[in-house]
């Protein structure tokens, strides 16, 4: 190392530091304090060095690695086909035996069932976002579209987890179809804002259409789901039986959360099945091609509308499925629950996964809601941290982590 | 009819300071053709940048108000500049030639992270404070309803109509903005005829912060109460607004903003509260459907 580029290390460092001093004076440096009459002050001087401090020693740290280390790494090439093949049944295998290993618990198996539920969501963003390129930051609204249909189902007219269930999927489908014709005639950041607007309006009409959502409180005593009218609870209701009794065991919580764990892995599966075979049907075709030229599909006899409805009406359908499983899963559901940050996460993860790949998918699921919820004792930071990581995640790996970007099926060999 | 004005003084004080957000995030997206999802959050870090500094000026430093609010003004521009500045540099730039969704969501990242430091630094809680300017001009009585004008509304737009007047001169007249149009048109032949794109796209990071601060510290003057939290709905209420000008457009933005303001104002004054976002939504989308290039937007033309 020359004494020119050690000279420019430490200039850019200290720079670094100055910018960061300036910028953390009123946010780090100044605390306010609600009293009891109004706002006080106390200086916090001292948090701001540590800010500058940290920085310029985190500027000099990159500087010196990327002496050593040139140049980004580039996302993981696509392994074969047959070899991700292999990987997906390893992960199925695992997933299946995960309850009954020794070092699980209640705990992980609960984990295991949150992070479920979105790698579900995302494989079922991933048809809207990943295959057909229509990017949707409402995806949430159908997911609690599901949620909602279910609890007011069950309800209203004491239907059962499993008759309930594929309504709550058509209805979602239905949303999403309706909620798609605005969307039909526009193209890229468009559809994303008008998604997101869609995606608000949903929010708002659960918290404040009082007489049918509850408003802000949400509903509450969703009725559990049941294994062919086995219940799960201590005291069966009358007439039936619960799943300790008919099998002869001693009744345990954990049964529940073990069985909705393999509910939620049934319908995961489910998803990516599907998708997997629709990509090979025309209309699946159809999706690629959208994606990557809606001119020449349009001159090629495609009709988008149809496509991207489908497109559309398919994601929403499995996020339907997702939200009733989630609100079986809770019991309560509130508009709380379905945030724009929600749809964010869920985008990020089929972004981060690598659009169109779902073991992606399931990678970044781990990452970004596997790993937080180790660190819950962290709670306050938990959120930070996640911001961090999308875009540390995102500058280390731009394609995603594993990028598959090529048609499901194509003419001929390959270049 | 008394209040019918009143409520368009009040939803053209609000269109205002969506317009100032919105203007940042058309010009963001008009360079870069990037939807800026921290935005909203930096006009959020500027609302407490402004509190503080108003806090410490008055109590601390024993200023007057009018010199404290100069002093809030220039912190509030100057540091909110240097947030967006810093989150262009590191979280943006390196992903210039990434696929398109890299930077979105590389930028929601940074929504994130920013509010809930704020959250850290700041506490959670909904922050207070008292009215600065009391009081303003009767415009009209008829005895039973007064119309109002005050001193805070008249400052909010007068500073955007000055702010505005500047900025229409700075894109229209001055080389940065000739550069900047050139960047808008195409960033490679920009770059081959000698524009130093970076410093331009720096440039355009910097002056939307810095009039997201403004419009931050207009927000904690004249509502009195901000939170950590303020950022994300005022991010998707600019973001509509410069849609609905037709993205790209500075006018537009303004338009934008402005009409945001007074369908709110309406919607709040006439129907329910509740579903004001419902609305301002819903004509959103009414107007993507008929005009999909927003009111002011030139007709995109189809590349084959």
């Amino acid at each position: 190392m020359g004494g020119k580029t050690a000279r420019a290390l430490v200039v850019d460092a200290l720079l670094g530091g100055v910018v960061a001093a300036a910028m953390a004076l009123p946010m780090l440096g100044v605390r306010l304090e609600d009293g009891s009459t109004g706002l006080s002050l106390s200086g916090r001087l001292d948090w701001v060095a540590w800010a500058a401090g940290s920085v310029a020693g985190a500027r000099l740290l990159i500087g010196l690695l990327r002496l050593g280390l040139a140049g980004r790494g580039p996302s993981l090439p696509a392994p074969p086909r047959a070899m991700m093949v292999y990987v997906g049944w390893a992960m199925v295998a695992f997933a299946l035996i995960l309850p009954f290993l020794p070092f699980s618990g209640r705990n992980l198996v609960d984990k295991a069932t949150l992070v479920l539920i979105y790698v579900m969501l995302g494989w079922g963003l991933n048809i809207v976002v990943g295959l057909a390129g229509l990017l949707d930051l409402g995806f949430v609204a159908f997911y609690a579209v599901g949620a909602y249909s279910y609890a007011l189902l069950s309800q209203t007219f004491g239907l059962s987890f499993w008759v309930c269930l594929p309504l709550a999927g058509l209805l979602a489908a239905a949303f999403g179809m309706v909620l798609g014709f605005p969307v039909l005639r526009l193209r890229g950041d468009y559809i994303a804002i008008v998604t997101m607007g869609l995606g608000e309006i949903v929010r708002v009409v659960l918290q404040n259409w009082q007489d049918v959502t509850g408003g802000p409180n949400g509903i509450s005593g969703i009725e559990r789901p049941s294994l062919f009218g086995l219940s799960f609870k201590m005291v069966p209701p009358e007439g039936s039986q619960t799943f300790a009794e008919f099998f002869g065991l001693d009744y345990s919580a954990d049964h529940r959360v073990i069985f909705l764990y393999f509910l939620i892995l049934a319908l995961a599966l489910l998803t990516n099945v599907i998708t997997l075979r629709i990509r090979r049907l025309p209309v699946g075709r159809a999706w690629e091609a959208l994606r990557e030229d809606e001119i020449a599909c349009r001159s090629l006899g495609i009709n988008p509308t149809l496509v991207k409805l489908s497109a559309f009406a398919t994601g929403a359908m499995f996020a339907g499925f997702a939200g009733s499983f989630f609100a079986t899963r809770q019991g309560f559901i509130s508009p709380e629950s379905f945030t724009f940050i929600e749809s964010a996460v869920i985008l990020a993860i089929v972004v981060l996964g690598g659009m169109g790949s779902q073991i992606g998918i399931v990678l970044a699921a781990l990452l970004l809601v596997g790993l937080p919820e180790w660190f819950r004792e962290l709670q306050q930071f938990r959120m930070l941290a996640f911001g961090g990581a999308m875009v540390l995640i995102m500058l280390w790996k731009p394609a995603g982590l594993l990028s598959t970007r090529e048609p499901t099926i194509r003419l001929g060999e390959a270049k | 009819m008394e209040y019918f004005l009143q409520q368009l003084i009040n939803g053209l004080t609000l269109g205002a300071i969506y317009g100032l957000v919105a203007l940042g995030y058309t010009m963001v997206y008009g360079v870069l053709g990037m939807i800026n999802f921290a935005h909203g959050t930096i006009y959020m870090v500027g609302a407490f940048i402004s509190l503080i500094t108003f806090l410490v000026a008055t109590t601390v430093l024993g200023t007057s108000v009018p010199l404290a609010l100069v002093l809030t003004l220039v912190a509030a521009m100057a540091l909110t500049a240097l947030w967006g500045w810093t989150a262009e540099r590191v979280a943006y730039r390196p992903l210039r030639s990434a696929p398109r969704l890299a930077p979105l969501i590389s930028a929601i990242g940074v929504s994130i992270m920013l509010q809930n430091f704020v959250a850290q630094a700041q506490g959670a809680r909904a922050k207070p404070l008292p009215p600065v300017f009391r009081g303003g001009i009767t415009l009209m009585d008829s005895g039973d309803f007064v119309v109002s004008l005050s001193w805070m509304q008249m400052v909010i737009m007068a500073l955007t109509l000055a702010l505005m007047a500047v900025f229409t001169w700075v894109i229209t007249r001055t080389a940065l903005g000739r550069a900047q149009r050139a960047c808008e048109q195409d960033m490679k032949m920009a770059s081959l005829l000698g524009i130093d794109v970076d410093r331009v796209i720096s440039t355009t990071f910097v002056i939307g912060a810095g009039l997201a601060g403004v419009a931050g510290m207009m927000v904690t003057l004249y509502y009195g109460v901000i939170d950590f939290y303020i950022g994300f709905l005022a991010g998707i209420k600019a973001f509509t607004a410069a849609v609905l000008g037709g993205i790209g457009s500075l006018p537009g933005a303004m338009l934008g903003g402005l009409l945001i303001g007074l369908i709110e104002a309406f919607w709040s004054a006439y129907f329910s509260i509740e579903y004001k976002d419902v609305a301002t939504f819903s004509i959103l989308v009414a107007v993507l459907v008929f005009r999909p290039t927003g009111l002011l937007g030139r007709p995109d033309v189809e590349k084959i």
